[in-house]
């Protein structure tokens, strides 16, 4: 295996040759090695967790069971107290959770033989109503069953009757509202498109391009299907094997503009920057043109499945994102391809020189970046029921965005993918807290610059400290 | 400047024109320099010698400003100073020529000269006399440089002038060079130490770092010599010999700098035949048998390197034929040559043989990633197995294969690129100045392993513009110019420098 005929070498290594260092040097380096990588990659996890925490601090409030839960948990303790002589008036508004609230509630009373009054699903005025119906009727009621906004209703001291009555309403408890489980789905809903084109454009800058087209490529895609849908397949009638065509359709034409994008930067020599740019505006044009301008939302309801529906109750785009990561990080830690496109990120002289397929491996990743941009075209035409040109409008922005928040260099050669997942959460979570906290959309756009920047300043910093090592190293 | 140079004279009797002392400066788990003395007098060529990873860069930087150092003084004329920035070290009169050169490339000569020192009336510079000014400059050099042409047209010698230059605009009294001739043809080098010669007449001290033992024989006046960050020796002008100069750096004696084992040579491996591309390579054949050395040499831009990369396939060939061991091979990507066993080890390792900002281990393995993967997938173990083998016989000082590359010595550094080359178990090895900007110590080594890859059997190319090197290694020596093959020499042991050079140039 050795080209080198004799094993041992004949120089010896002399006192001289061999750097004097100490142990001590060697811990330190070890510590370095270990840490300065997991730093240098994902140090924006620490700032993640730190602003999730912010949020939970604070957005930490009251919160009031509601919907069934909520209705269960009155009738047990009405049930507890007052028994099956209980005659309780069940008094809450008419929105679906209060509906769920009432009905529950006052289902589980009859099962277990307490008497129901009366069930007012209203607002106040119809509550006086009833209540003076039930007194008219001298139906008086042992125990008022209400919610936490029911409860507040001054109606109930109106009369001598129910002014002192018992009310009975759900437990409240504190729980920050950024923690709650419909929230954090949501913003993960949400961040799922950003992140799914995000994979491709970390694979596009590691290797010290960009791609400006991505924006309008989710356009072209939820346009091209929407009209091949509407045209061909008679629009909300379509089958699942048409919508599995226009799908592949959509995806096959983001490729070949990728596949152009990558063909002109590679074997034509221009700067990604400027055929993206071009390739940008001339895709959300064609977009345009296809959908004359308007949204087209003919599509069939099997069509809703890909952005629209939840499987075991996580939303199917965040599903959808997980597994492209779990691929995307295999691929660039494990491969071959992973390891050629570092390469030439890192220095692509030196890569063609050591025999790495540099054109080839920068078109891929062109293409690669097309075809994500145009499932996340699908994604969103088919969560927001519609074909829609004005789709994906800066959304190129807040893609590299994510992916230069998670710690990727412009300069390509350094950076992971699950850093770019990190990142387009950090600015998933910032919005998102924003919202719960009240901050008005025009500070949100001056606070998410300004931490966009300090974000990754801190990290410019970080990166470049170990300098000062470096250069006593090649001294 | 020279209203001052009157009293330069005064003072120089009384101190030194500078004096460092007990200078320290460490970095973490890194002793940098220890306790540090030198003295430079007025008038003369100091030359800092040392082996990578001595300490001379980081001494230099701290002359320049750029480090602070932890303990000890600087004097410069007597008067004790300290450096916050570079602009003070400047000011203060140090000038510094690093390797790599701070022009502005898209600027002219005189623009560059005059880069935030303008001479300005009202804001406006008067174009007039900065050329003037120019002019006297690079007259007391004793060179002609054309002044309106950006500087990027300019040849690497005129713009290291320019450099020198604009530290004598900056009233510097000190010059730091640091490798000044690195990238210089044999001529420029003359011009080069001519102009030194000039300027150590006209009162400047200057310190010149170089490994090129010969240039600092001719030159320095004394050699100050840092081992490990230590002041080991201060050798006076007739100390200066080659022998003694390496033992100092090396701390123990080499008996042959240039090991060079007689060949066995078997059947020719490498044919060339008529290669061509535009103007830089004109018709160049050879063949090089197994377990040949055969030495390629020439001034810079004779065709060396460019014909190299035709073999390698790093650009394309207009016409010509390339053999291998009497197969024709089509090479059209440097991929095709490593397949069919050709490597090329450049002569620019940062720009081309390694990604600095990866690991040692991704460089290593990076040519034949393939025949240490299954599936696309890479075999990290396989990959490691054959790292930690290379790493033992080529004694890489490494402190893990996550290591970047960055952080290595020079020497380390092309042993990594060497490494990565031989494990693709090549039969032809193309070396493209192979000992550039590496100690004495690492150049042995390499000496050494080319001559147990000719004893294997393999055919080598190995070009220099170092002439003792080529002399002392090849079997035999073939000279460019201007694209063209122009001489060989046969027997190297019997040629001498001068011969060569006739051939060179042309």
């Amino acid at each position: 295996m050795s080209p080198i005929s004799d094993p041992k070498p004949s120089v010896p290594p002399t006192e001289a040759s061999i750097p004097t260092e100490s142990k001590n040097a060697l811990w330190h380096e070890q510590v370095l090695l270990w840490w300065q990588p997991f730093a240098r990659d994902y140090g924006m996890l620490f700032v993640l967790l730190g602003l999730g925490a912010l949020f939970s601090i604070l957005t930490h409030t009251e919160q009031h069971p509601t919907g069934a839960d909520a209705g269960q948990q009155v009738a047990r303790s009405i049930l507890q107290e007052q028994g099956t002589a209980a005659q309780v008036l069940i008094v809450a508004r008419q929105t679906a959770e209060d509906l769920e609230f009432t009905t529950t509630l006052s289902s589980r009373l009859d099962v277990e033989g307490a008497k129901v009054l009366r069930v007012i699903n209203g607002d106040p005025a119809a509550t006086r109503l009833a209540i003076q119906e039930l007194i008219a009727s001298n139906q008086l009621p042992s125990a008022l069953a209400v919610n936490d906004v029911s409860s507040r209703w001054g109606v109930f001291g109106q009369f001598e009757e129910t002014r002192n009555l018992p009310a009975y309403k759900p437990q409240p408890y504190y729980w920050p509202n950024f923690l709650k489980r419909t929230n954090l789905l949501g913003v993960a809903n949400q961040t799922a498109v950003y992140a799914i084109i995000a994979v491709g454009m970390t694979l596009v800058i590691l290797t010290a391009g960009i791609d400006l087209s991505v924006g309008s490529l989710v356009a072209l895609s939820a346009v091209i299907s929407a009209v091949y849908l509407r045209d061909f397949q008679g629009g909300a009638a379509a089958g699942i094997v048409a919508v599995l065509i226009g799908i592949a359709l959509a995806l096959l034409t983001c490729m070949i503009v990728g596949a152009f994008n990558g063909i002109m930067v590679t074997i034509f020599g221009l700067p990604p920057f400027i055929v993206t740019l071009g390739v940008m505006l001339m895709a959300s044009g064609l977009a345009f043109r296809l959908a004359g301008g308007a949204s087209i939302p003919e599509l069939p309801s099997s069509f809703f499945w890909l952005g629209g529906a939840s499987t075991y109750g996580i939303p199917n785009p965040v599903l959808l994102m997980a597994l492209l990561y779990g691929i995307a990080y295999v691929v660039m830690s494990r491969t071959v391809y992973g390891r050629y496109l570092y390469a030439i990120g890192s220095n692509h002289e030196a890569a063609r020189l050591s025999g790495v397929p540099v054109v080839p491996c920068v078109i891929s990743v062109y293409v690669i970046s097309g075809c994500l941009a145009g499932l996340g075209g699908l994604i969103l035409s088919s969560n927001l029921q519609a074909g829609d040109p004005k789709f994906g409008l800066m959304y190129e922005l807040e893609v590299i965005a994510s992916v230069v928040v998670g710690g990727t260099s412009l300069l390509g050669g350094r950076g992971k993918v699950l850093g770019t997942l990190i990142g387009a959460f950090i600015i998933a979570v910032i919005k998102n807290g924003m919202n719960l906290t009240n901050i008005d959309p025009f500070n949100q756009k001056i606070v998410l610059g300004a931490v966009l920047l300090t974000a990754v300043g801190i990290d410019t910093l970080k990166r470049n400290r170990p300098q000062a090592f470096r250069r006593a190293m090649v001294t | 400047m020279a209203d001052t140079s009157g009293t330069l004279v005064q003072q120089s009797i009384r101190s030194p024109l500078l004096q460092i002392q007990g200078l320290s400066k460490s970095f973490p788990g890194v002793q940098a320099l220890h306790d540090v003395t030198l003295t430079l007098e007025r008038g003369e060529v100091l030359a800092l010698l040392g082996e990578n990873g001595a300490g001379k860069s980081t001494l230099i930087k701290i002359l320049g400003g750029v480090y602070v150092p932890d303990q000890g003084t600087l004097s410069i004329d007597g008067k004790p100073i300290s450096f916050a920035s570079p602009r003070a070290a400047l000011d203060a009169g140090v000038g510094i020529i690093y390797q790599e050169f701070n022009l502005a490339p898209s600027l002219t000569a005189v623009e560059n000269l005059f880069l935030g020192q303008e001479q300005t009336t009202w804001g406006f510079f008067s174009r007039r006399t900065e050329r003037t000014r120019a002019r006297e400059v690079f007259g007391r050099l004793g060179v002609d440089v054309p002044l309106d042409v950006p500087c990027h047209t300019l040849s690497v010698a005129q713009q290291q002038i320019i450099e020198i230059a604009k530290a004598l605009i900056r009233n510097a009294k000190i010059l730091v060079m640091d490798e000044p001739t690195t990238a210089l043809t044999p001529s420029e080098v003359h011009r080069l130490l001519n102009v030194i010669a000039e300027l150590r007449g006209q009162g400047f001290g200057i310190i010149y770092v170089s490994h090129r033992l010969d240039e600092v024989q001719q030159i320095a006046d004394r050699a100050t010599v840092l081992r490990d960050g230590r002041h080991v020796a201060t050798l006076t002008r007739d100390q200066l010999t080659r022998q003694t100069i390496i033992e100092w750096m090396v701390g123990r004696r080499i008996e042959n700098e240039f090991p060079k084992q007689p060949a066995r040579l078997g059947p020719d491996r490498l044919i060339v035949t008529k290669l061509c591309r535009g103007n830089s390579v004109k018709e160049v054949s050879f063949q090089v048998r197994a377990g040949e050395v055969v030495g390629i040499t020439g001034l810079v831009g004779a065709g060396r390197t460019e014909t190299a990369r035709l073999i390698f396939g790093a650009d394309t060939r207009d016409s010509g034929k390339i053999e291998l061991d009497g197969r024709e091979l089509s090479i059209r990507h440097p991929r095709d040559a490593i397949r069919a066993g050709i490597c090329l080890l450049t002569e620019d390792r940062k720009h081309q043989g390694l990604m600095l900002e990866r690991s040692v281990q991704e460089n290593f393995s990076l040519p034949n990633l393939p025949d240490f993967s299954n599936g696309g997938f890479v075999q990290s173990r396989r990959e490691r197995k054959a790292w930690d083998e290379y790493r033992q016989t080529l004694q890489i000082k490494v402190p893990h294969r996550d290591t970047l590359a960055t952080f290595l010595s020079g020497g380390n550094q092309q042993k990594v690129v060497l490494a990565k080359w031989l494990q693709t178990n090549a039969s032809v090895v193309i070396f493209d100045e192979p000992t550039r900007g590496i100690d004495v110590g690492a150049k042995y080594e390499i000496y050494m392993l080319i001559n147990r890859l000719a004893e294997a059997g393999k055919a080598i190319v190995m070009i220099s513009s170092e002439l003792p090197e080529v002399l002392g290694m090849s079997d035999r020596i073939l000279v460019m110019h201007q694209g063209r093959i122009v001489g060989e020499v046969a027997e190297p042991c019997q040629a001498t420098q001068e011969q060569i050079m006739h051939y060179a140039v042309g």
